[in-house]
């Protein structure tokens, strides 16, 4: 099966002249494609939701991805020890295990709902100092990115006034476009930073915060390293701030294209939690899939991928795919969207879910009916979709 | 009028990767535990209102770690 030798397509696939809102489907007519990845590595893309599912369970595919077979989407600078320290997005069991169980206690729901009356300040705060800038503003500026940014800086103990200072490498970190050096001085500052911040949370002996607590409660224990909680804590940053911003982005302006929907959902607040889903599954923002190693051979959709093989994991695809949600590029916000994999799947499923559904339960709830002339400003055409590992939008320009 | 079976409900602490997305589906049935985070099995033989929602769960866990019989 896997001998004969079918054509191999260029991944990830550029998107035609059509909605970029549409994710771009595989060229090929195979199940499980054969693809070369930009590292000129050839690898299998799953795409069907019933196989994305398989694998993204399976204790047959690794996440190590500082195996030399590790199906990279490019070259990464990450793979020396010390800048790997911690980063357990890219580690298996025990390892990954060890560094999850750290943080599940402060991502659980319960932890979250407790979090809601601050989300909703930030949120209204946001919101009215928009309004006070006046119309039209670029959402994106003043609405989507400082709120998830504001409340990932609480949570860890990062202080908010240096959000220039880490988005900005966050995005040259999960631009596609960026060279080597490039992402080596970014990972490096951001790195530094965190460092100096762990440093005055272990003298301190620990603030009320994330970094403050496992400062005291792993680091002191020597259960992990310092460098370990840089690792962790610069994950936690870039993926609590950037995807987030990108889901309300990208959510708001999908929510002004349907205004049936949006209509009904300012009627019906109890739709709200229904819309984030299938916000969630249409939008799919990490755009490029979730990369695996088998170590084992494994049968996919009918293809055999034999150990040592690379497969991508295309989500996107996955939550499209008309076998999972009928009628799938149809934005719908009464469909239970539920089993959608927008956060991944298997033990690396998105760690910080129920607080990305909190922030955009609440910022769509107060933005829909705090500002009821919500539309979208200026030329349509001249929306800037980003090209990174997380979809999204520029600037949102609206009027209210 | 055919009865509803019976439905025995089990969780794997161990495998448990804390998605919390079984107290998202069944609530009355999953709950994480407030130190670590972990599931937490609240009704282990859930009444036939909640199969439902208990099959959710065993479809949405990331982690395979919810099992039933009957």
């Amino acid at each position: 099966m896997s001998d004969t030798l079918a054509p191999t397509h260029r991944f990830p696939f550029v998107q035609p002249n059509g909605d970029p809102l549409v994710p771009v489907p595989s060229p090929g007519s195979e199940r499980v494609a054969r693809i070369t990845l930009p590292t000129g590595r050839e690898a299998w893309l799953v795409s069907h939701h019933d196989d994305v599912r398989q694998l993204l369970r399976s204790p047959d595919f690794s996440s190590d991805f500082s195996h030399p077979l590790f199906p990279l989407l490019r070259e990464a600078p990450l793979l020396d020890e010390s800048r790997r320290a911690g980063f357990f997005i890219g580690m298996d069991a025990p390892d990954h295990t060890m560094f999850r169980r750290f943080l599940t206690p402060e991502f659980m729901i319960k932890a979250m709902r407790r979090l809601e009356p601050l989300i909703r300040e930030t949120v209204v705060e946001s919101i009215e100092s928009m309004r006070a800038a006046g119309s039209p503003a670029d959402l994106v500026e003043w609405f989507a990115l400082p709120v998830p940014s504001m409340i990932i800086c609480h949570l860890l103990g990062v202080p908010y006034s240096d959000h220039a200072f880490f988005q900005q490498r966050s995005r040259t970190l999960l631009n596609r476009k960026s060279s080597m050096p490039e992402l080596r001085a970014a990972g490096d500052e951001l790195r530094g930073y965190l460092a100096d911040l762990v440093a005055v949370k272990q003298r301190d002996g620990g603030t009320d915060d994330l970094l403050g607590r496992l400062a005291v409660e792993r680091v002191a224990t020597g259960e992990i390293t310092a460098q370990e909680l840089v690792g962790i804590s610069v994950l936690l940053l870039v993926a609590g701030h950037e995807t987030t911003a990108n889901m309300i982005g990208l959510g708001t302006l999908v929510l002004l294209r349907h205004p049936d929907q949006l209509a009904q959902l300012r009627e019906r607040p109890e739709l709200i939690d229904g819309a984030v889903e299938e916000l969630l599954r249409y939008l799919t923002i990490v755009r490029t899939g979730l990369p695996r190693l088998a170590v084992a051979d494994t049968e996919i959709g009918g293809q055999v991928i034999r150990a040592g093989e690379g497969a991508i994991a295309l989500l996107s695809a996955a939550n499209r795919d008309p076998e999972a949600f009928a009628r799938p590029d149809e934005f719908d916000l009464h469909r239970a969207a539920h089993s959608h994999m927008a956060f991944g799947f298997g033990v690396h499923q998105c760690i910080g879910q129920p607080l990305a559904r909190s922030e955009l339960r609440i910022a769509f709830a107060e933005l829909t009916t705090r500002l009821p002339g919500l539309a979208l400003a200026g030329d349509q055409t001249d929306l800037v979709f980003r090209d990174s590992t997380v979809f999204g939008v520029e600037r949102l320009p609206v009027t209210w | 009028m055919s009865e509803v079976p019976a439905m025995r409900v089990e969780v794997d602490r161990e495998a448990c990767c804390g998605s919390g997305n079984c107290v998202m589906a069944a609530p009355d049935v999953f709950d994480q535990h407030e130190s670590d985070g972990l599931v937490v099995l609240l009704l282990p033989e859930p009444p036939p209102e909640l199969h439902d929602a208990v099959r959710q769960a065993v479809h949405l866990c990331p982690a395979g770690a919810i099992t039933v019989a009957g």
